[in-house]
């Protein structure tokens, strides 16, 4: 019983990271069309910023407590504005050219991840670990490592943040407009591109507290860790319905744990296999995914 | 009947009207029929006499052309071409955007190298083997993945090949041997194949693949179902209006596209020397991308010069890398010179931008 409960928690934790993920890459897909090979980028960038700022980099900032809050804070604020100009400098001169702006966003994530590899070594780094997530909470026998309660307060907290901003603001009501018909927004004398910039901008910032976070959780940070994530999170927007929050959300949730117990029950491995077989069978049965727009 | 007899001339139709359309005010095609063929031809003689060249070249490769350092280097740039005219059957022909290329050339590769393993296979055996492979996997895959179409294809064929590199990685039962990879046997292997005096010898099979390849998509464009994939590539819903299948033309590009990726494989593997994870990596279907956009999607020179150039400058970057001029370079320069990644993924972004032909498209403009 204690197991089954330590590997529900570590899968919810796990589903959580890839929402993390997921959610800014769904975000930009349902508007823009555009899928962001460079996510996994912006995700290790955000690692790296925030590891470089906890290692002395920024006066203040450190290992724990208020420090590592203020160091995760510089890796998301370096992850937004990573996003934001990635739109602006490269993704807006190709406007409705989905397939180079898609080309791009490849060249992007390659660029990136080589970039760090070569200031930082392609070796991972150990990453602070600070001491709300080094303890442990026993629920029903079992003793949960406290990194994964982070990772869902932090992941329900974007959503329902997110979803605050979507229902509830001025933005929100064009991103959701625009996600329905863009042409029609455009039509209504609304600039849609600006809400672009501020959608890679989120997504960056999304990705990069995913890159914080999810380094917490495996102690380490290294260039290669957003790329690896990043098609588990293709995976879970796939099967959520591209462009959907909610829809990510589930499949996050779904995957994590499909993930995690297949990998103990059966065989390691046989987890990350079933989690592509659902892949398949969701888009045989419901080809717009759970959420169920068309994905084109 | 009659209606159905006619649809194949108004999907040539629909294909002229849209090449007509897209190369409006340019020169007309200017050869035809067999005259197309003298220069691939001519290119390829040359390519075959490369390992009687005494000469060296200084800077541009290690040692004499025909030496054996050299040689194997070329073979692997001219497998490369040959993986990257494959994938361009697809993503430039048909117009269909696979991110799982990787599981054919991986499947080709390990296919290979496992059925060699075994005491009296021979070369034959191995490739028929892997042909087998190359004709299932495909069909599997691509029956699946193109009941979606657009991004979504490219999510299920990601996760097809995903499954394979964990597959792989995970070593099931000892069979493909993890991260190390399978060593290459070559026990069942013709002498001539064998031994680092034989570099030409590999050279000419990564040759000969190259030009199969070649072969196969120039004539598979010009039939009647290349003519399919050109208009369902633009227009896919008026194909099917026409009464034609386009998931049965699309599903033979990937069928056609994966079984030249698995023969890809084999040759990497007799050219390498053995099958290594790498090949399974979803990076190696980016590289496979980069190859065909940096030279010019839906071209056949395109392809292939992307292919070679990538592969070359992936490899002599690397030295360069390790060379003193750039150690002595100041941070800024050295750090993203000493990651050949970084350079070709920095040229890919620029090619994006400024010369949405490829270097192909820059050098037809440049004739022109």
């Amino acid at each position: 019983m204690s197991t089954f409960v330590l590997l529900l928690a570590t899968g919810l934790g796990l589903g959580a990271l890839y929402f993390l993920v997921a959610s800014g890459l769904s975000l930009i897909y349902g508007l823009m069309g555009v899928l962001n090979f460079a996510h996994g980028a912006f995700l290790a960038a955000g690692a790296y910023a925030a590891w470089w700022a906890a290692a002395g980099g920024l006066p203040g900032a450190g290992g724990d407590g208020w420090g590592f809050v203020l160091a995760t804070a510089f890796g998301v604020a370096v992850g937004a504005v990573i996003g934001a100009s990635v739109e602006l400098l490269l993704i807006r001169p190709l406007y409705r050219r989905h397939i180079e702006q898609v080309l791009v966003t490849v060249g992007l994530g390659l660029v990136g991840v080589a970039l760090l590899r070569g200031i930082w070594g392609a070796d991972p780094l150990p990453f602070p670990r600070p001491e709300v997530a080094a303890g442990v909470t026993t629920i029903g026998g079992a003793a949960i490592p406290n990194d994964r309660f982070v990772l869902l307060v932090a992941a329900i907290a974007v959503l329902l943040g997110l979803l605050a901003l979507l229902r509830f603001t001025r933005i929100g009501l064009i991103i959701r407009a625009g996600v329905e018909n863009r042409s029609m927004v455009e039509a209504l004398g609304i600039d849609v591109r600006r809400t672009f910039t501020l959608v890679f901008a989120l997504g960056g910032a999304v990705a990069a507290l995913g890159g914080v976070l999810g380094s917490v959780y495996l102690g380490s940070v290294s260039p290669g860790q957003g790329t690896s994530l990043l098609i588990f999170a293709f995976i879970v927007v796939v099967i959520g319905g591209l462009g959907s929050l909610t829809g990510s959300a589930v499949a996050a949730v779904v995957v994590g744990l499909v993930q995690q117990l297949a990998n103990y029950y059966t065989a390691s491995g046989v987890g990350d296999l079933s989690v592509v077989l659902l892949l398949a069978l969701v888009l045989l049965v419901r080809p717009g995914g759970l959420s169920g727009r068309a994905a084109a | 009947m009659s209606d159905r007899a006619s649809a194949p001339a108004a999907a040539t139709r629909l294909v002229e009207q849209v090449r007509e359309r897209a190369t409006a005010g340019e020169a007309p095609r200017r050869r035809a029929g067999w005259r197309s063929a003298v220069a691939p031809v001519a290119v390829l003689v040359v390519l075959a006499a490369l390992p009687y060249a005494s000469v060296p070249l200084p800077g541009v490769l290690p040692g004499l052309v025909n030496s054996p350092g050299s040689m194997q280097l070329l073979a692997l740039c001219l497998v490369f071409g040959g993986v990257a005219l494959s994938y361009d059957l697809l993503f430039g022909r048909t117009g269909l955007l696979s991110f799982g290329h990787a599981l054919f050339v991986a499947a080709g590769s390990y296919t290979a190298a496992l059925a060699l393993a075994r005491p009296g296979v021979g070369l034959a055996a191995a490739v028929g083997a892997a042909v087998v492979v190359g004709v299932l996997l495909p069909l599997l895959v691509g029956a699946v993945a193109l009941r979606v179409t657009g991004i979504a294809f490219a999510m299920v064929t990601l996760a097809f090949a995903q499954a394979g590199s964990i597959l792989v990685l995970r070593n099931p039962g000892g069979l493909t041997g993890g991260e190390e990879g399978l060593p290459l046997n070559r026990e069942g292997l013709p002498n001539l194949l064998v031994g680092v005096v034989n570099a030409p010898y590999r050279y000419w099979l990564a040759l000969a693949y190259l030009a199969l390849c070649w072969a196969v998509v120039a004539w598979l464009v010009r039939s009647r179902v290349g003519h399919i994939w050109a208009a369902a590539r633009e227009n896919p819903e008026r194909v099917a209006v026409l009464g034609l299948s386009v998931y049965r033309a699309q599903l033979l590009a990937v069928l056609v596209g994966g079984l030249l990726g698995t023969l890809g494989g084999v040759a990497h593997l007799l050219v390498v020397g053995g099958a290594t994870p790498s090949l399974t990596t979803s990076e190696l279907t980016l590289g496979l991308l980069v190859m065909v956009v940096l030279g010019g999607a839906g071209s056949r020179w395109g392809a292939v010069l992307g292919g070679v150039l990538y592969t070359y400058l992936d490899n002599r970057l690397l030295e360069l890398a390790g060379s003193h001029a750039v150690a002595g370079l100041p941070a800024v320069l050295r750090v993203p010179l000493s990651e050949p990644t970084f350079v070709l993924g920095a040229l890919f972004v620029a090619v994006v931008f400024f010369a949405p032909g490829g270097l192909v498209g820059l050098l037809r403009r440049r004739i022109r």
